[in-house]
């Protein structure tokens, strides 16, 4: 077990230099580059202003010098300055924007599995039911509904008519006067529509595989001989069936962890909060490279991580795997 | 909201987002002030929020080139001069200045007892340091331009600062508005953009920085050593709300003081009574314009005629309440009505399809095909235009007008491309028919580098090819002369030169549409917008909503 880990880390770093050099050339090859946004279209920015900032910021050189430069900071994990005016370490910027994304990510994603699992089991135990049917409408209403459209009619009735709740950002003006209790009271009411939002949104995908999982172990052989033992339905489903139909959920689990740090830019953007999606497209308009590299970076390499895991996980739940 | 009137924000003249800068003549639409029985006099404490589109990416205004982060600097920066109310150049760090008489000197004295935020006083080392790191290659400023035209600079004493100019260069003085750095914090700093300052500034300017949470909100307190008093409003909070709707949700439930609203917002969100007592509504004319352009070497466009016939078959009145529901008027030329450089007796071109008709057909466009499309010398009469993709706006006016040409037989089609894209691959090459594009009109007149026939190299912005030796003659003169008088007669020329040869066809100039909150007294909608006074706007005591422990 250990050899093989040790081989999949091993195999990372090629597959990682690889995915870095196709996302190097890719954004490179994008029209605009990073003083577009300042002298485009700007009367006061002559050829020399080009000029000047293109050397400032190593645009001259040729692009394997460029992507050398990186790799070889990469390689002693720094990230480089953003090409943004205010030039502070991508690292930094990065830093900064993952505590807010990690909380509504993980949140939603823990009410999705806490929501969804048994959505899934019970509408596949009582398949073709009232609930089914009710619950199968419901999930897909989330998943189909534009997040930004029922966004705003939440924030019109909570935050306008009502005036329960805040309409947007992560913390009120005097969040910083706030006592300890104050604090946490004053964060929660602010991601409250965001987290329910972004959880019913997407319910459908796990309740729906969840039920599919269990629809399929509900047939197979050790169920019916379970049955057949006289076992009561609840053991049956639970400890028989339900433990079989979760172990896909690892694979999920596995394959979700570089969605922990990476936000939607839509609901950024609607809910006006400051994390790595809006700063993500921030960084792509305005073609801020090392931002741009640094961000993809850290996603190939959750990813990568997420698979092993998911692996070793599933390897170590299912006997079968783990001995074949 | 965006301030470019109190300061040199309008430095670049961005197309992209000419809709949303604004500032002009204008008017509020609402009675004068709501509480009649509140005594209003003006009183210092309370604070404003106001809702911003973008983050600020950095303070130092020479390194910075978006309108966030210009409007950031201008609360806490000053340039040694300033635009006023009727977009006239005043002093700011500078009392006054004299310009020598072959104007090729400009004298500026410096006001005396300003003193830096941290307490140093203000000098004119501090214009001669700022001045040398805009021509510094290790600045990465894009406003560098203005100041290499700079022969010899030098500070003879401590109040006093000279300029010398090889030749008389008119925009020049416009550019002494750049912000002023604070020397002895920064010349430790070989490149201003990584200093400490670019995140947490300390100027001369109405307000101290407190605070900037990125992509959250930024934090400003009143500067009680304000050379020119305190503000009255104790602190601005500038707080970053990315969606033009969620923005308009929190004005509604008071997150938010001001903003700057949409046509749509305008026209048909806020006539409500409730809405028009808690908020005041303005509208004046923006500082910005929307026009088609040809790319005037393509064989239908060369000919005059056919460019003025596709002036008259453009319905700028459908356009205006179609786009802008109304809020805006017809543009004549590159010059925002009302100011000093504005010719308003032009050549016009009102909607009058008969006559493109005949214009056209004069130029030989007389058959036609089956579709009714014009034709001649076996050439249908279609083109593409082009636009950016995301802007509503543009789109809206390309449909009108595409159903506008149609009606005198020319097929228009319209393609939208990403604006990156746009820039690079298509008005960079000179690979287009005609583009419906915008500029915000900077408070300067010179536009040279816009219509004068050698700028149209690569990346030069005569992108159109425009070429009339009698107005390369008038930019030159316009620019080399500091007497208002000369500039006005070259540039009221210019106007009628560019009217009659319809490079552009002038579309229209849209209104600013920025509201603010009741309880702040105290504005005075001008030819500049309303935030050329805002250290003077107020709250009244008994209307004050929070209270700010300094």
């Amino acid at each position: 077990m250990l050899r093989y880990i040790v081989r999949r880390l091993v195999w990372a770093v090629p597959v990682l230099v690889g995915i870095s050099l196709i996302s190097f050339l890719m954004i490179h090859m994008a029209p605009g580059g990073p003083i577009s946004v300042g002298t485009d279209l700007n009367p006061k920015a002559t050829a020399e202003t080009r000029a000047r900032l293109e050397a400032y910021y190593g645009l001259d050189r040729p692009l394997y010098v460029q992507y050398g430069r990186w790799i070889s900071r990469m390689a002693r994990l720094d990230f480089g300055d953003s090409f943004s005016p205010d030039g502070r370490p991508v690292a930094e910027k990065i830093r900064e924007r993952i505590p807010i994304t990690l909380t509504i990510n993980v949140l939603s994603m823990g009410l999705i599995f806490l929501v969804a699992i048994p959505i899934g089991i019970y509408s596949a135990v009582y398949k073709g039911s009232l609930f089914d049917r009710i619950s199968t409408v419901f999930v897909f209403t989330g998943f189909s509904i534009p997040t930004f459209w029922l966004a705003l009619l939440l924030m019109i009735l909570f935050g306008v008519k009502l005036g329960w709740l805040p309409i947007s950002g992560i913390g009120s003006l005097e969040y910083h006067s706030l006592s300890l209790t104050g604090k946490i009271a004053d964060r929660a009411r602010h991601l409250l529509l965001p987290v329910l939002l972004a959880g019913f949104t997407g319910l459908a995908g796990m309740s729906r595989y969840m039920r599919s999982n269990m629809l399929e172990v509900i047939r197979q052989d050790y169920i019916a001989s379970a049955r057949a033992k006289g076992l009561p339905e609840r053991t049956v489903v639970f400890r028989h069936a339900m433990r079989n139909a979760l172990l896909p959920v690892i694979t999920i689990l596995g394959l979700s962890v570089p969605d922990l740090l990476g936000g939607s830019v839509i609901f950024e953007t609607i809910f006006a909060i400051p994390g790595m999606g809006q700063l993500f497209y921030q960084g792509v308009m305005s073609r801020d490279y090392p931002l741009i590299m640094g961000i993809l970076t850290i996603g190939a390499f959750l990813t990568l991580i997420g698979n092993l895991l998911a692996d070793v996980g599933y390897a170590l739940a299912d006997p079968r795997i783990r001995q074949g | 909201m965006r301030r470019p009137s109190r300061r040199f924000a309008a430095l670049p003249a961005l197309a992209l987002f000419a809709v949303l800068a604004g500032c002009g003549g204008g008017k509020k639409e609402a009675p004068p002030d709501n509480a009649a029985s509140v005594p209003d006099v003006p009183a210092y404490g309370d604070m404003i929020v106001e809702g911003s589109i973008g983050d600020i990416s950095g303070f130092l205004s020479a390194v910075t080139s978006d309108s966030a982060s210009h409007a950031a600097a201008g609360y806490v920066f000053n340039g040694l001069v300033r635009y006023d109310k009727d977009l006239k150049l005043e002093g700011a760090l500078a009392e006054s200045w004299t310009i020598s008489p072959d104007g090729k000197k400009i004298t500026f004295h410096l006001r005396r007892n300003v003193k830096w935020q941290d307490g140093a006083p203000f000098t004119s080392s501090d214009v001669m340091f700022t001045y040398r790191r805009m021509i510094d290659p290790n600045t990465p400023t894009a406003y560098g331009d203005a100041f290499k035209q700079v022969k010899r600079a030098s500070a003879p004493d401590p109040f006093t600062f000279v300029a010398e100019y090889a030749r008389p260069f008119a925009p020049a003085l416009e550019s002494w508005g750049m912000d002023i750095l604070p020397k002895h914090l920064l010349e430790k700093y070989p490149d201003i953009s990584k200093s400490p300052l670019n995140k947490k500034p300390v100027g001369t300017g109405p307000y101290r920085f407190v605070e900037w949470r990125a992509g959250e909100k930024v934090v400003f307190d009143a500067n009680p050593d304000y050379f020119e008093g305190k503000p009255y409003i104790a602190r601005v909070i500038t707080r970053i709300i990315p969606d033009q709707a969620t923005m308009f949700l929190e004005l509604k439930s008071g997150g938010v003081d001001t903003m700057d609203l949409t046509p749509p917002q305008y026209a048909r969100q806020t006539e409500t009574a409730e809405f028009k007592k808690s908020f005041n509504r303005y509208k004046y004319t923006a500082s910005a314009f929307t026009y088609l352009g040809f790319r005037l070497s393509h064989p239908f466009f060369r000919d005059k005629r056919v460019r003025q016939a596709i002036a008259y078959a453009s319905d700028k009145k459908a356009l205006i309440d179609g786009v802008l529901l109304g809020l805006g008027q017809e543009a004549t030329g590159p010059y925002k009505p009302g100011t000093w450089a504005y010719n308003p007796n032009v050549r016009k071109y009102p909607h009058d399809p008969a006559r493109a008709k005949a214009l056209l057909a004069e130029a030989g466009w007389k058959e036609k095909d089956k579709d009714g499309v014009l034709r001649k010398d076996g050439r249908t009469f279609e083109f593409t235009v082009l636009t950016n993709a995301g802007n509503e706006a543009r789109a809206k006016t390309a449909a009108i007008l595409q159903q506008n040409l149609a009606e005198v037989g020319i097929r228009m089609r319209i393609r939208t491309v990403e604006w990156a894209a746009f820039i690079n691959q298509f008005i960079d090459k000179r690979d287009f028919d005609a583009v419906i594009l915008g500029w915000s009109i900077s408070p300067d007149p010179d536009q040279y580098v816009i219509w004068h026939s050698s700028m149209t190299g690569p990346k030069e912005l005569n992108f159109v090819g425009f070429a009339n030796p009698e107005v390369d003659k008038l930019l030159e003169e316009g620019r080399s002369t500091f007497d208002t008088e000369k500039r006005k007669k070259a540039y009221f020329r210019i106007q009628e030169i560019l009217a009659e040869e319809q490079p552009y066809v002038f579309l229209f100039v849209p209104d600013a549409l920025p509201v603010v909150q009741s309880r702040f007294h105290g504005i005075r909608p001008a030819l500049a917008g309303i935030s050329y006074n805002f250290n003077k706007w107020y709250v009244p005591k008994a209307l004050q909503k929070h209270r700010i422990e300094p």
